[in-house]
């Protein structure tokens, strides 16, 4: 992206250029990631948008080196806090996951375990990076659990003893335990309720501004890119067709995918108004379509759509969007701008 | 007024289990009107669920009185209730599991169509099939294909088309897009509300997303704890919340717009039990307002305007 | 032509031609060798035990004495030698597959039949039904499965049929839990609450939604109980408490060689070897089901 140009380079806390994954299967080859760049800087929170199979936990799992066989992942540069991923040995990606980098899972019911006490697992995570004692591990944890609400004295407890919230509170207390440069965060909320959400949601906001992280927010509910994030990306089909600022993506939006996303969702504050479902389904991510991957459900495609991959086009400074429809200097999409 | 098709009163459900009673649905009175929708919102475990499948005696309630058409559900017997289920029907959240996996969308739909000799004669079966599978926007081909050949809009497309097979006056959805993409779920969404137009369909639609419910319902019913705490016409609800957990509950939906300073309310803690509940305001150990007026008694629906009714102690002075 | 007669729209579900589930399954089954070498096994013994009657005449070749021929080690004429009667050992294996197979099989039909049943309705029912049926299964259960069938063979007397039952009712506490625990599981799905709604019987569901849908452990628990039933056969009939004698059943004959172990080894080392590769075949067949079988691995 044109933006890195003018950003001193110690301030991009995570940079990954050209992304591509592949599942090779016995009879098909499913294309789960299309060639994705990003660039995070720190301090700042990018939200990763879009639907089921648009590829989303596939690249938060390939930052962290984790794609699952049969996966083959490909990438022409992967940095976080200036450290190359790509060169590190098993080891060394061992201390890198949790210390530089921390994940986040969807389900708070399945990512602790049951045998354990939470304090036990928070200080299990501290020790493998830190040389400390049991006791002081122990310590660490309470401070942990206290600093995302749970009073310390449930350190001794297990997980099935908490509500969901609760769980997804520890498990956020897991992930910053070491104190990580960047967190990701695949889909914290979704299994919780609404005003649990809220509170999970206002805790991530404090402890990433307290403590100067950088964030990537993966999620399919753009009320929650709009609550928590700087920038935004929008996926579709593993390509990011659409990466700028909040405002840019929000108020300036420019792809018709993004557009469709808005239309389906119902306006809270105009009622009566019918929704405008996006057509049709996402693409078999095995059988991609040769040119733009939505072009058979957008409502703008040309021919010139349907027949070449669209380049990324930048159309401000911070904004990029991915669609061949504005090679015409006076296309426009229907979604009115706002400021 | 025009004529109710369903009334619910005192509607009871409690479960037994090891540490006491679990009063999952715990008095709780609304009405619809023919053609209208009733929104039920509340979070996991607040008894929305429950509520639908009592409705439909899937789920033998306590006690109580559930009127259909002016007849009492709770009193018919087998014969009669398998004759009233014909008129009420129910479309579930997931549509992975609402299938039964061994069973083509054909013969889904035809063993329906079949059994309670809805139409008769293999020709006028599968006529109606294909008129069905149409109704719902699913294609032709499809006809003989296995629910996990499909995806999950086209599966909840299948329970609608098994639902309206019985030619329904009246269809509880229980959380019937929560499991879907965002593009599907308007999809959906708009299939029910087209649905409702042409064959006059009343809802109660039960779901945690307030957003889905706020475009959907003429009435909403906000539960919490087995109980509903505030009722009201949807514009009145989003305009003007009284209760406590209702303000709480609107301010915590995430809205997708660029906001600058947004005012929330942050609850603290979070459901309690429902097991063996005290003679006390539910919600009052959560709430920011709770005094001890509301820690005397369990307050009871008040209606404060015309179809506005809420349930709290403190109503007007907060 | 009748096809005439017929609308297009009645034509459209047999133009959409659905996939056969039993492809599926078999597709998937024939990735695996293990199970294709048990399947292979398991036609071939079929095979033979559907002709042993056209291959072999019962009454001089398998049952009749020829004690000049007595105790003749494998040779060319005699594969696997003859015994201390003088009958082909080789001969005498193969018709006792249908021996093995028949009451193996029958044995678990029975003792499917009944564990389903009773199975289905412990894991519909829940509450007294269930206990009640738990419970019986349990005692059912304690008892050693070979102790079992001795009672039942020594109170009925031996023959074949009684066999059969004994054999069957020992396998039945493993169909009936199975079965509930499959049963419990999906009768919680949605779809068994949809099909309540839209006024469906319950033994309809029971019999066409819930059963169907619990058919893969039953059909895995069907060829390994099958091995195990062919074991059980071979040590009643050792015991004396099995098919009747001169019946070539391998247990039996294992029995007659038993006197000569030192001496002729082969009248025990091939019908052994028959008994072993017959349960290997079932096993292998029964693991490899299991895959193909399990939704998770399909696709």
């Amino acid at each position: 992206m044109k933006k890195d140009t003018e950003i001193r380079k110690d301030d991009i806390a995570l940079e990954l250029k050209n992304l591509r994954v592949k599942f090779v299967l016995e009879r098909e080859t499913v294309e789960a990631v299309n060639g994705i760049d990003i660039t995070l800087k720190r301090g700042h929170t990018l939200g990763l948008a879009g639907e089921t199979g648009a590829g989303k936990t596939t690249t938060a799992l390939s930052l962290l080196r984790l794609v699952p066989h049969p996966g083959k992942v490909e990438c022409d540069s992967l940095k976080v806090d200036g450290k190359d991923v790509l060169k590190m040995t098993s080891k060394e990606l061992e201390k890198f996951r949790g210390s530089d980098l921390a994940m986040i899972f969807q389900d708070p019911m399945t990512s602790l375990n049951p045998v354990f006490t939470v304090g036990q697992q928070i200080a299990d995570t501290i020790m493998l990076h830190n040389p400390t004692t049991k006791e002081d591990a122990m310590k660490q944890a309470e401070k942990m659990l206290e600093l995302v609400g749970i009073p310390a004295v449930r350190a001794v407890e297990y997980p099935h003893q908490f509500s969901g919230g609760m769980k997804q509170r520890v498990v956020i207390a897991i992930a910053l335990a070491c104190n990580p440069g960047v967190l990701i965060a695949d889909e914290p909320t979704t299994a919780l309720d609404v005003t649990i959400q809220a509170q999970v949601l206002a805790l991530m906001k404090k402890l990433r501004d307290e403590r100067g992280m950088s964030m990537i927010m993966i999620t399919h509910d753009l009320g929650i890119i709009a609550d928590v994030c700087d920038e935004v990306a929008i996926m579709y089909a593993g390509r990011i067709v659409e990466y700028g600022t909040l405002k840019d993506v929000f108020n300036h939006t420019k792809h018709p995918y993004t557009e469709g996303l808005f239309n389906s969702l119902p306006n809270i504050r105009n009622r009566s108004e019918r929704l405008k479902p996006i057509p049709g389904l996402m693409p078999d991510p095995s059988n991609l379509p040769k040119g733009c991957a939505f072009a058979p459900r957008c409502r703008y495609a040309t021919e010139a759509c349907r027949t070449a991959r669209p380049a990324d086009r930048m159309v401000s400074d911070t904004h990029m969007v991915a669609c061949t429809a504005y090679d015409d200097p006076d296309f426009r999409i229907d979604r009115p701008e706002k400021d | 007024m025009a004529e109710n098709i369903l009334e619910v009163r005192n509607l009871k459900k409690y479960f037994k289990t090891a540490r006491g009673m679990l009063h999952a649905v715990d008095d709780v009175s609304f009405s619809i009107e023919k053609g209208h929708t009733l929104g039920v919102v509340g979070e996991s475990g607040c008894g929305k669920t429950t509520t639908g499948r009592c409705i439909l005696r899937l789920v033998e309630p306590t006690s109580g009185e559930i009127r259909f058409e002016g007849k009492d559900i709770m009193k018919l017997n087998r014969t009669e209730l398998k004759e009233i289920r014909k008129d009420m029907q129910i479309i579930f959240q997931d549509p992975f599991s609402s299938l039964d996996p061994r069973y083509t969308i054909n013969q889904t739909l035809s063993e329906t169509l079949r059994i309670n000799k809805i139409v008769t004669g293999k020709k006028a079966i599968e006529d109606r099939v294909l008129e069905l599978m149409e109704t719902v926007g699913l294609a032709e081909r499809l006809i003989n294909t296995y629910p996990h050949e499909l995806d999950g809009g086209r599966r909840q497309r299948i329970g609608i088309a098994r639902a309206l097979a019985m030619e329904p006056k009246f269809i509880v959805c229980d959380e019937p897009v929560s499991a879907l993409d965002v593009s599907i779920q308007a999809q959906i969404l708009n299939l029910l509300e087209d649905l409702q137009e042409k064959l006059g369909l009343s809802y109660i639609f039960i779901t945690h997303d307030l957003a889905v419910v706020n475009h959907f319902s003429d009435e909403i019913a906000v539960m919490y704890l087995g109980q509903i705490v505030e009722k009201a016409p949807t514009e009145e609800l989003f305009d003007n919340p009284v209760h406590p957990y209702t303000r709480a509950l609107l301010s915590a939906i995430p809205i997708p717009e660029v906001i600058e300073e947004r005012p929330q309310i942050l609850l603290k803690g979070e459901i309690s039990s429902p097991i063996e509940p005290k003679d006390e305001c539910r919600f009052a150990k959560r709430c920011m307002f709770a005094c001890d007026k509301c820690r005397e008694k369990n307050p009871a629906l008040s209606e404060i305007s015309p179809g506005h009714f809420v349930a709290c102690a403190r109503v007007g002075e907060v | 032509m009748s096809k005439k007669n017929e609308t297009p729209e009645l034509l459209v579900s047999r133009k959409y031609v659905r996939q056969s589930q039993i492809r599926i399954i078999l597709h998937n089954l024939r990735k695996n060798k293990g199970a294709m070498i048990g399947l292979a096994i398991i036609t071939l013994l079929v095979l033979v035990s559907c002709f042993a009657d056209v291959l072999f005449d019962y009454d001089t070749e398998i049952a009749g004495l020829n004690i000049s021929e007595k105790l003749i080690r494998p040779c060319k004429e005699h594969l696997f030698g003859t015994d201390d009667l003088g009958r082909d050992i080789f001969k005498r294996v193969l018709y006792g597959a249908r021996y093995s197979l028949g009451v193996g099989f029958a044995a678990t039909m029975i003792g499917m039949a009944i564990g389903v049943v009773f199975g289905a309705i412990a894991g519909y029912y829940c509450g007294l039904a269930e206990d009640i049926i738990m419970r019986l299964n349990d005692i059912l259960s304690a008892v050693p499965s070979i102790l079992m069938g001795i009672v039942i063979v020594s109170a009925l007397g031996a023959s074949t049929f009684n066999l059969m039952l004994a054999i069957g009712i020992t396998s039945v506490p493993q169909f009936v839990r199975i079965t509930r625990a499959a049963v419990l599981s999906v009768r919680n799905q949605e779809y068994v609450e949809a099909l309540k709604a839209t006024g469906m019987s319950e033994a309809r569901i029971i019999a066409f939604h819930i059963i169907p849908n619990c058919m893969s452990p039953i059909i895995v628990q069907i060829t390994l109980r099958i091995a195990s039933a062919i074991i059980a056969t071979s040590s009643l009939s050792f015991l004396g408490l099995g098919v009747p004698v001169p019946a070539p059943e391998w247990g039996s004959m294992l029995n007659l060689g038993r006197s000569y172990v030192r001496t002729a080894s082969y009248l025990t080392i091939f019908p052994g070897i028959a008994i072993l590769i017959t349960v290997l075949a079932f096993n292998l067949l029964g693991d490899g089901l299991r895959d193909a079988l399990d939704p998770k691995l399909r696709k």
